[in-house]
């Protein structure tokens, strides 16, 4: 099997191996067996255990915190507050230079001298069980200082009260945009729709929750972390320079990883604190986040109010959009991504798919005491998509026009590329009509909305909603590393030729369940020459592959898949060196397939791969005097030619309302999506439905609900809703490939595709259902509440 | 405050006997004591799932039971499933439907389904998304396992 490039030449006709197929992947075995390794799976001597005290106020002055009575309870090791783990992890702010004026106060890792959020760490107990830890902490004896709570966003961007008196005023960070224009277009304009939106406040709920095993070797000034995250050099980076350990003393593993979707991507105080507790102590420790405190503590996301205006002319053509995003992030922003970056993705996305000129957008960030929100899967995305189809449909609607036929009408032509968008984003190729009419056949559009219209005379209230999207992949370093973030946007991967033929692939991007490991393995088979059982990778560990950026922003396929093939590809070249020596022949008429050196032509089999691994490791003796193998190479792959690789994709989802109970019950979703190359059809099908079901969540369950005083008043798994398989609908998934030509493999990312354009197309399809009740609805999620209460029911 | 009780029960197929606080939980007692890490940890107040293992024949969820409450009974975890082979079939259709990402819901998930499957009989996929719907999984969208266990009960 082998890999020719580039993949995308066209009218190429050779074997591109594996890409392509639907293999399934081998680390799923150990899973399925019971047989993964998350960190609270470790066991360690002398592993110590911590638990944290919370601030029960969203803020307050801690005033005293006695730990007499806690520090004597049987197992109890330590117990530590802000100021004595800030002698040995220093504060951090979270602002990138790109971000222009985004400004955030110091953050401790515990608490030191006022909490700003209900469930910040305010105190460490460490035993010889977590049991005993929670236990002791019970008892520590807390004296607080309540102090004016901020949690309405409105009343933050005021600044009646003001969270940060350094800082003035709690605007964390504020942009505009205007291209011009846009006053005159709405001038001029037949058609002006307006809608506001409100976004709810949600998480992530990863199964797994957050979880850290430090162990700290003071012999040596090590410190080597076993840790639930997405990127474990970014974290090598971090450990290092706030622990002021040397860098490369710092070594990061990442097991098997629970679940991650963006919330395992962030610098968690509660886990630099652990760390820095392993270094005090000189031994491993270990926290692992329960559910109570996921809810308080993992970053939350989306709380956005939004402004949107349309002006179109009558003959359906969009001439402007207007926007005036308002969304507020807890009392911190969030080390060391920002949380500038979400609000800003709204601003640069909305509108995305479309052919106006006109665009002005205003945007701010505010500070409020709630839990910090940051960047969770499909960062802006949900809340550009979902505004931006909304307010489509509303003008579809007041024009009289079908909301596929407006669509239609409106979306980048799919000859117009390259293409710059308005907010200037720089479009490579993208194909939004065939993915509309795609979509509209799989569906059977037309048939659907006979059908739609044939049961509301029975009183059966059906709607269909439409989302189109564009979707940020394949960052280039233009996202986190220009704005002076240690946030690796290249990715490397190493390869290495066994003496037995096997190929090790070691690479920087993580896996987390997405099935990384599993397409690495085939890029490498496909591009070495040997099957897919002969290649193991090995990804996670700071201390073994090479330097890189992790799982984040739909890049693993992108741009750690590139690494792989570049790697595979030059590894080929030096075994077919090292065989042609052996051989006596000429490289030229060598190749490798199906784990042998075969003659080009005939394919005739010269010699196995075992055959050549044996040599080149243990009789180079046999080899010319100037002949040196390499069976270990190394590629690295960083996309710089756009800012980003966007793909496009359009979902539709098909809904029944009862108008009664308020309840949505989802009949379809469909999802056509053009991720450029596609390297295992089973694994981006798999990919698009949880992050639709994500999305679906989104829209129909999820809220962090807080009360005025800044309380979480549903915490818990309970109150919580997330989706259940009871309630979700099959997922039906359809593939263009316009692979991007940036890189030899073509591939874009799909990770996040799923989760941006779902709640737009579940919110399109229910007020399509409303629309004959003369109803709207407009606040996520959309509870039967909400929907009764649009209907004047409640 | 803290009473130890001495237990024995039967896990996997093993007697074991062990002194443990009355207040543990039965998956804290297999993960943390016999270090049987494959059944996981989730919620702690028994909705997603995770921690489901099989007691007596039931599955339950082992952070709503005690390990005292164990004491006398057969418990079975994906371990012993696993090893014994009564499992093999889901696995093998969860391995090639993907019908698993993290991983991290996919022993109390596989638990959960095999105690549909040895119902015998056929099942519709309402009455598959019935079964695991007190099994939560972020990852998967739940279709890719229904397509599993449904492949599993109804070509059998």
């Amino acid at each position: 099997m082998r890999a020719e490039l580039p993949l995308h030449a066209p009218g190429t006709q050779l074997d591109r191996g594996y890409i392509g197929q639907s293999t399934p992947r081998a680390n799923a075995q150990r899973l399925l067996q019971g047989r993964g390794a998350y960190v609270d799976d470790l066991r360690f001597p002398r592993l110590a255990h911590v638990a944290f005290l919370r601030s029960p106020y969203a803020h307050a002055r801690i005033k005293k915190l006695d730990f007499a009575k806690a520090a004597k309870q049987k197992g109890v090791i330590a117990v530590f507050d802000g100021p004595t783990v800030a002698e040995y992890c220093t504060p951090w702010v979270a602002v990138l230079s790109h971000l222009k004026g985004i400004k955030s106060p110091p953050q401790h890792a515990i608490a030191v001298g006022r909490a700003c959020w209900q469930g910040e760490a305010v105190a460490a107990v460490v035993a010889e069980s977590r049991t005993q830890a929670e236990d002791a902490a019970q008892l520590i004896e807390a004296q607080w200082e309540e102090l004016p709570v901020v949690t309405d966003m409105e009343a933050a961007l005021r600044g009646d009260v003001v969270i940060h008196e350094d800082l003035k005023d709690n605007v964390c960070f504020s942009r505009s945009l205007d291209t011009g224009g846009v006053d005159d277009a709405f001038a001029k304009a037949d058609v002006v729709v307006e809608e506001t939106y409100h976004f709810g406040r949600h998480t992530g709920v990863c199964l797994e929750g957050r979880s850290i095993l430090a162990d700290y070797n003071a012999a040596e000034h090590s410190l080597t972390v076993y840790h639930s995250t997405q990127a474990p050099h970014m974290m090598q980076d971090i450990f290092a320079r706030h622990l002021n350990i040397p860098e490369a003393n710092v070594r990061v593993i990442c097991k098997d990883v629970g679940g991650s979707f963006g919330i395992k991507v962030h610098v968690y105080p509660d886990e630099m604190a652990t760390a820095a507790i392993s270094v005090i102590l000189r031994r491993p420790v270990k926290f692992a986040a329960d559910r109570l405190e996921s809810f308080l503590s993992d970053i939350h996301a989306r709380e956005h109010r939004v402004k949107v205006r349309l002006a179109a002319r009558k003959t359906g053509e969009i001439l402007a959009f207007d926007l005036d995003d308002l969304t507020a992030i807890g009392p911190y922003s969030v080390y060391p991504r920002t949380s500038g970056i979400e609000g800003n993705q709204v601003v640069n996305l909305t509108g995305g798919p479309y052919k106006h000129q006109q665009y002005r957008a205003k945007m701010n960030v505010v500070f409020t005491n709630k839990n910090v929100t940051c960047q969770y899967r499909a960062v802006g995305h949900p809340i550009a998509v979902a505004l931006t189809e909304a307010i489509v449909d509303r003008a579809a609607q007041e024009l009289k026009m079908d909301p596929a036929e407006f669509r239609r009408k409106n979306l980048i032509p799919d000859d117009a590329y390259p293409y710059t968008f308005p907010s200037g984003l720089k479009f490579e190729k993208l194909s939004h009509h065939a993915a509309l009419d795609l979509l509209l056949k799989k569906m059977e559009y037309p048939a659907l909305r006979a059908e739609q219209s044939r049961l509301r005379k029975d009183g059966i209230y059906r709607g269909i909603g439409l989302a189109a999207m564009i979707e940020v992949t394949n960052p280039s370093p233009a996202f986190y590393g220009v704005g002076g973030a240690r946030i690796s946007a290249q990715d490397g991967a190493t390869l290495r030729l066994e003496p037995s033929g096997m190929v090790t692939v070691m690479c920087s991007v993580t896996e987390q369940g997405q099935g990384t490991e599993g397409i690495f393995a085939q890029i490498a088979a496909s591009a070495v020459g040997v099957t897919v059982d002969k290649v193991k990778v090995i990804t996670g560990d700071t201390g073994i592959t090479p330097y890189g950026g992790g799982t984040w922003a739909s890049r693993g396929a992108g741009i750690g898949g590139e690494a792989v093939l570049l790697a595979g590809r030059a590894l080929r070249a030096n075994i077919l060196d090292l065989a042609a020596r052996i051989l006596s022949l000429d490289k030229g008429e060598l190749d490798i397939l199906n784990n042998e050196v075969v003659n080009r032509l005939t394919l005739e089999s010269k010699l196995p791969l075992s055959e050549v691994g044996r040599v080149g490791y243990f009789r180079p003796d046999t080899l010319p005097m100037d002949f040196q193998s390499e069976l270990t190479v190394t590629r690295h792959y960083t996309p710089r030619q756009y800012g980003f690789t966007f793909t496009n994709g359009i979902q539709a989802s098909y809904v029944e309302l009862d108008p009664d109970t308020g309840m949505v019950k989802l009949l379809k979703h469909w999802c056509v999506e053009d991720a450029g190359t596609i390297i295992n059809p089973l694994l981006v099908d798999e990919q698009i439905r949880g992050g639709v079901v994500q999305g679906i969540g989104a829209a129909l369950f999820e809220e962090c609900v807080y009360g005025p005083d800044g309380q979480l008043l549903n915490g818990n798994m309970a109150d919580y809703l997330v989706p259940m398989a009871g309630e979700m609908p099959d997922i039906f998934c359809f593939h263009l490939e316009t692979p991007t030509k940036q890189s030899q493999l073509g591939a874009k990312g799909v990770g996040e595709a799923g989760t941006a354009g779902a709640p737009g197309a579940v919110m399109n399809a229910i007020n399509d259902a409303l629309a004959p009740l003369g109803a709207r609805v407009t606040a996520m999620p959309f509870t039967p509440e909400r929907i009764l209460s649009a209907l004047k029911k409640v | 405050m803290e009473r130890d009780l001495e237990i024995t029960l039967t896990v996997n197929g093993s007697e074991v006997t062990r002194r443990v606080a009355a207040r543990v939980h039965l998956v804290d007692f297999l993960r943390e004591e016999l270090g049987l890490t494959g059944s996981h940890v989730g919620c702690e107040h028994g909705v997603c799932g995770a921690c489901t293992v099989r007691v007596d024949g039931d599955i339950v969820r082992g952070c709503l039971m005690l390990a005292v409450q164990a004491n006398g009974r057969k418990v079975e975890t994906i371990e012993g499933l696993t090893d014994s082979r009564e499992l093999a079939a889901l696995q093998k259709a969860f391995y090639e439907r993907n019908a698993l990402q993290c991983g991290f819901c996919t022993p109390g998930m596989l638990m959960a389904a095999q105690d549909l499957v040895r119902k015998g009989g056929k099942a519709s996929r309402e009455e598959i998304r019935a079964h695991i719907s007190g099994n939560y999984c972020r990852c998967t969208g739940y279709q890719a396992i229904v397509d599993a266990i449904e492949k599993v009960m109804n070509e059998r």
